[in-house]
């Protein structure tokens, strides 16, 4: 019993850790494709703000100077996607691409010149996102135990599950997401009532990148203390599934998440204790994801305007 | 009209000026990072240029570019009928694996029985990948964008998990498959590379790859099929409308695009990798393959020119280390050229405004209601 309690709490942490960046980067995704632009580049601008955490932590030694510069960072990919699709008019998926290939290359090279290898220095305990509930619970007791063994995880956490509410808030209670999810479904309606979709679009796709890259910063400022080329590994897709898998709402994108989330800290459990294979373990998350689709969630309703580049008419 | 054709216009009408546009400004970033960064620019691309311009180099360039191109014609096939192939990666690793394989467990084979064989089961593992997310696509809706996704994850460790299988494991420490089977290998022979000093994995894969891209070509252009593929890329709707089956056209697309995945991993690994390490990241075949449609313009023969300008910025930059530069000054260039193949469309949206104004201008004026009334009486 006890040690099913303990697993249990390990798995919950497991969880909370890994939604914690692609809940950052889901969020990011929900603001751009409900206005209307798919954002494909959230890989690369969550490499960016890793990237820009990172050194910024590192070098102040203020880690949430650093994650505010990761997301400003991400932001700044962004804007250059936002330029590029809802200024310009270009190929949504062709311009995110790009952002997938500069962000990283940007940031590794300048890892490269700046520290002379592709990984950063790692940051000692005092730069890294601070916990917030280490020693709050009594661990000679067995809920003691399991409230500390949830709990253990950072800061970044417990914030994202805030943004969360607060997102959902944005979008469904306020005047600002109204008009955010009607750019989505149908701009020249928009525009005839006197919203600039082209701002709306392009603060939207900004504080995507504002979020992925406060996504890639939690990846590489709290268990993980360096960037390296390998920390961000598809967690910028596996965010856009979560989004499609939660029908682009963002309540949607957090159960996704945390679906996700569960599989890989079960993940964690069972690649301990049972003989499976590492490998076939590995691929559960995946897998759930597909079945869970099929049975369950089904068809995902893509925003009318999704994808389309809204070209102002004179 | 025998209006002269101004500057403007004659660059807003031709792709391949775009490409080439766009290809000359990523070179520009990327000398304006190497000189923000310090680095001398002159020595940087002077080495990219010297690494690929010689026999040696250039052999590798093309065998390089064999994946690419082909990964690149799956992109491309799937860009045509409307789908976003995001699972080349997948389709490329399982059939990669597929052909190494069958190589191992069936080594004994004649050399062109066994080469047939493994390019065979590359193309139907890469075909059944595309057709399973096909499947989930029009039978129960589920966005292929995310099955792709997960599916390239799935094929990623599924390759792992079957290089770790005893029958399949390299003998040795090295964490990867056994070495392919020399009778399933595509090398040239020893003597012929030796003679002509090309590099040791020269390969006869570029001339599938060729034949590739004009069979691409040929279904695209020549065949009932492709105009199909190409009808419900267009406008699905008016497709299905006029009798053309929209779910077995995309599951047909999916399964071909697949196909070629599966056969640029297999081209790969018979002629360059010789075996199939345990992956700790993903290989980025794929996405390399998109990177080449849409350099390419998703035209076969684009295709294949893009492929080998990939394959020779992906050699030549393995070789800017030893002049201090980083590599992945090669992902800024390439990145910067595909954002600005992205904003070129900005020629024809602002042709297409021209006109509309030019039209409105033109247009006769609606006459007034007086007027009309006067037109009665």
């Amino acid at each position: 019993m006890n040690n099913f309690v303990n697993s249990l709490g390990i798995i919950l942490f497991a969880t909370l850790a890994y939604s914690t960046p692609l809940l950052y980067a889901a969020l990011g995704s929900c603001f751009s494709e409900v206005s209307g632009v798919v954002n494909i580049g959230i890989e690369g601008m969550m490499t960016a703000g890793a990237f820009a955490g990172t050194v910024i932590a590192y070098f102040t030694g203020n880690p949430w100077l650093g994650f505010l510069c990761g997301g400003l960072a991400g932001a700044l990919f962004g804007a250059l996607h936002a330029i590029a699709t809802v200024n310009l008019g270009a190929d949504q998926t062709i311009a995110g691409t790009a952002i997938n290939m500069l962000g990283p290359g940007i940031a590794i090279m300048l890892a490269k010149v700046m520290f002379n290898s592709t990984d950063t220095i790692p940051l000692t305990q005092a730069q890294k996102i601070p916990k917030l509930f280490s020693g709050t619970f009594d661990t000679s007791t067995v809920f003691g135990r399991f409230m500390d063994n949830v709990f253990a995880n950072y800061a970044s956490t417990y914030l994202v599950f805030i943004a969360a509410v607060l997102v959902w808030f944005i979008f469904y209670k306020t005047r600002f997401g109204l008009r955010l999810r009607a750019c989505g479904e149908h701009p020249q309606a928009c525009e005839t009532l006197g919203i600039d979709v082209i701002k709306m679009r392009f603060l939207c796709v900004c504080i995507s990148g504002f979020l992925a890259g406060l996504g890639g910063a939690c990846v590489t400022m709290t268990i993980s203390t360096q960037f390296r080329p390998i920390s961000i590994v598809g967690q910028g897709f596996i965010a856009i599934a979560a989004v499609i898998f939660g029908k682009f709402r963002p309540h949607g994108a957090l159960i996704g998440c945390l679906l996700f989330g569960f599989c890989s800290g079960l993940k964690v459990v069972l690649g301990g204790s049972s003989g499976i294979d590492m490998q076939l373990i590995s691929m559960i998350p995946y897998v759930v994801t597909v079945i869970v689709l099929v049975l369950f969630v089904g068809k995902s309703r893509v925003p009318s305007a999704n994808g389309k580049p809204y070209i102002k008419a004179k | 009209m025998t209006k002269k054709k101004n500057f403007l216009d004659v660059i807003s009408e031709n792709r391949f000026i775009h490409i080439l546009l766009s290809i000359l400004l990523g070179f520009l970033v990327g000398a304006i990072f190497l000189i923000a960064m310090g680095l001398s620019v002159g020595e940087a691309y002077g080495r990219l240029l010297s690494s690929v311009t010689n026999l040696k180099g250039f052999s590798y360039v093309v065998v390089y570019a064999i994946p690419y191109i082909v990964v690149g014609l799956s992109v491309a096939f799937s860009f045509k009928t409307g789908v976003f192939n995001i699972g080349a990666e997948g389709q490329y690793v399982v059939g990669s694996m597929a052909a190494c394989c069958t190589s191992i467990l069936c080594g004994g084979l004649p050399k062109p029985v066994l080469i047939i064989l493994c390019f065979l089961t590359a193309m139907i593992a890469g075909a059944v990948w595309g057709i399973i997310v096909g499947f989930l696509k029009t039978k129960w809706g589920i966005n292929e964008v995310l099955s792709m996704i997960m599916f390239n994850w799935i094929a990623f460790y599924l390759s792992n998990f079957i290089a770790g299988l005893p029958a399949i494991k390299n003998e040795g420490t090295a964490e990867a498959t056994k070495n392919i089977a020399a009778n399933a290998s595509t090398l040239f022979s020893k003597d012929f590379i030796n003679s002509l000093g090309l590099c040791p994995t020269a390969n006869w894969g570029i001339f599938v790859a060729m034949a590739v891209t004009v069979l691409v070509w040929f279904i695209i252009e020549k065949t009932t099929l492709g105009y199909e593929l190409k009808a419900v890329g267009y406008n699905k709707f008016a497709a299905e409308y006029g009798g053309i089956h929209v779910n077995r056209s995309i599951l047909t697309a999916l399964a071909i695009s697949g196909a070629l995945a599966g056969l640029g991993g297999a081209l790969q690994l018979m002629g360059m990798g010789g075996r199939i390490s345990i992956f700790t990241s993903q290989e980025g075949y794929g996405f390399a393959g998109i990177v080449v449609a849409l350099i390419g313009c998703s035209n076969p023969f684009g295709v294949f020119v893009a492929g080998l300008f990939y394959g020779a910025l992906m050699y030549g930059g393995s070789k800017l280390n030893l002049v201090g530069v980083p590599t992945q000054l090669i992902n800024v260039i390439v990145g910067t050229v595909v954002f600005f193949i992205a904003i070129s469309v900005i020629f024809e949206n602002l042709k297409r405004l021209k006109s509309r104004s030019r039209r409105k201008a033109e247009a006769p004026k609606p006459k007034k209601a007086d007027e009309r009334k006067e037109e009665k009486s």
